[in-house]
């Protein structure tokens, strides 16, 4: 097989992203100079204070709301953690328990969901078809007068489907009910705006645009409930406790100031590599792509090739210089394939031969079409000795 | 540290015995799709002698590898001794897997035990039965872990 060995292609932007050096030179002072606790009365714990104030405000402006509303965390698992805990309570409260979400969450939603569940709460979640998606009629079916929250992702990590986040957020307010959307891969690609959606409750984490790993926003509107999960100091208004992590999150904010400012710009940039890298993966024989075909992430590509297992897939990727990811249960050590692949109808021993691959705004045409090949060629090799394949196509 | 040793990686980059054997004397498949990996092995068996061995697999690095070292190490073996091998010895050979991956081996062992009780069969010659059941050890449950 041909190899290119001076290619060297990172496609799992959605499992992490490259810092950038904006973010970079954002962050190094707050090592050497701004390096105060920012509860300190002295100098420099005063100067780390306006920094975290300014990367707050900065922040809130991105996402068009009030600074008092955001609250810094350490990324995206605890921000849905806190945020379904606060729902939940709010709930409990009220005497409403239950939540309504989807078959498709980062498992950061799920589990805690399960845990709620534990503690008395009825969870709905709800089926999102082939196509991956949710309605916001759906939603609405399933609210009742028991109902305290919904959990619904703004875009799916896996499949990249977008949701009718707006829509949903539309029919919570309706029904007065609490809503929180997972947005932390929708930052960067999808506006986002807390006041249009109407959400309760938003998590980002910094990793995933760019930014450093380990810090991340809840987004939780003025009045909405929020339970403190992290008990200690009285940083985040009491609703967090420890010292902040400054480098973190002034990184954070100037990824997202970058990510937002750059938008349309990355957006036209991925959407034709995208449709390149789909049309060109869709030729290979018994491929089928993952989530719908429209309402999808700009960078995110995912297939399912009938008669390969995922891992080795990504290894011999690997080894032609393409770094990818995929829902195959022996990729995580898990005992089932990806829930996200089972949720849309692929069954078990299709799913284990997902691949994703999920593009930054500096990919080539050249690289894409590398990719393409070098998928084809591994495909092809891993179903010339692959029993399961001859059984079903031989 | 990286997932596998060298070996497993050579194994499974250049895995050995890949194919099929036509007229084989004993053919064993193990596994399943629904848990991602299916082992097929084929043996040609002469004087009581593995002559040769082939396999085809589907699933992940280390059930490729498994294969490729199983048949290598049975191959120009008496019967007695490819049925006296152990998933430990796979493993061995391997330089070791991820604990997660354990099964893969095991696997391997079943695939040719399997292949060698359809020589038996094929060739009537009788058999002790126990050292040749199946363990089932498809999936082991691990922890789900996504990003
Ligand atoms: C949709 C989604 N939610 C939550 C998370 C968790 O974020 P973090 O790794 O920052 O905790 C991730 C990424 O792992 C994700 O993709």
């Amino acid at each position: 097989m041909r190899i290119l060995q001076s290619m060297k292609i990172y496609a799992d932007n959605a499992a992490t992203t490259r810092l950038s050096q904006t973010a970079l030179a954002a962050m190094m002072p707050c090592f050497s100079e701004t390096y105060g606790n920012p509860s300190s009365l002295h100098s420099v714990g005063q100067k780390a204070a306006e920094a975290l104030y300014a990367a707050r405000a900065a922040i809130a402006k991105e996402l068009n709301c009030d600074a008092k509303e955001i609250y810094f965390t350490s990324g995206g698992s605890e921000s849905d953690n806190q945020a379904l805990m606060s729902g939940a309570a709010w709930g409990a409260k009220k005497g409403k328990k239950q939540i309504i979400s989807t078959a498709i969450e980062h498992h950061a939603v799920l589990h805690t969901l399960d845990k709620l569940k534990k503690q008395g709460f009825s969870v709905t979640l709800l089926p999102v078809g082939e196509a991956g998606l949710v309605s916001a009629a759906q939603v609405e079916e399933a609210i009742g007068p028991d109902t305290c929250l919904v959990s619904v992702m703004t875009a799916n990590n896996e499949i990249g489907t977008i949701q009718p986040i707006d829509e949903i957020g539309a029919v919570c307010k309706k029904h007065g009910v609490l809503f929180h959307t997972d947005a932390v891969q929708a930052a960067g690609t999808l506006p986002i705006d807390v006041k249009q959606s109407g959400v309760d409750y938003l998590s980002l984490s910094a990793h995933k645009f760019h930014g450093p790993k380990g810090t991340g926003v809840l987004f939780a509107r003025k009045g909405a409930m929020l339970e403190t999960l992290i008990e200690g100091g009285a940083q985040e208004r009491g609703k967090r406790a420890g010292t902040e992590n400054l480098p973190g999150i002034v990184g954070m904010a100037a990824a997202l100031h970058e990510a937002c400012e750059k938008r349309e710009e990355n957006v036209a940039k991925l959407l034709p590599l995208r449709e390149r890298l789909i049309e060109g993966l869709a030729k290979i024989p018994y491929s089928m792509l993952n989530g719908d075909r429209n309402m999808r992430l700009p960078g995110n590509v995912n297939f399912c090739f009938e008669g390969v297992e995922g891992e080795s897939l990504l290894l011999l990727l690997d080894d032609r210089g393409i770094e990818a990811s995929s829902g195959s249960a022996c990729t995580s050590g898990a005992l089932d394939p990806s829930h996200v692949l089972l949720a849309i109808g692929r069954p078990h021993e299709i799913a284990h031969g997902s691949l994703r691959l999920t593009i930054a705004p500096d990919i080539t045409e050249e690289e894409v079409d590398y990719i393409i090949a070098s998928v084809g060629e591994v495909v092809a090799y891993l179903r010339s000795f692959s029993p399961l394949w001859k059984k079903t196509h031989g | 540290m990286a997932l596998y040793s060298e070996k497993v990686m050579d194994h499974f980059r250049h895995p050995r015995n890949v194919g099929v054997i036509e007229n084989a004397d004993g053919v064993g498949e193990v596994g399943n799709a629904k848990c991602g990996d299916i082992m097929k092995i084929y043996l040609k068996i002469e004087n009581d002698i593995i002559v040769d061995a082939k396999f085809e697999t589907f699933g992940c690095g280390s059930a490729i590898a498994s294969s490729s070292m199983a048949t290598e190490l049975i191959i120009g073996k008496p019967v007695s001794e490819a049925l006296a091998l152990t998933n430990k010895a796979v493993v061995e050979a391997l330089d070791g897997l991820p604990a997660h991956k354990l099964h893969c081996s095991v696997l391997a062992e079943e695939a040719i035990k399997q292949a060698l009780k359809d020589y038996y069969d094929r060739h009537g010659i009788a058999y002790d039965p126990k050292p040749l059941e199946p363990c089932d050890t498809c999936c082991l449950p691990e922890q789900e872990h996504d990003r």
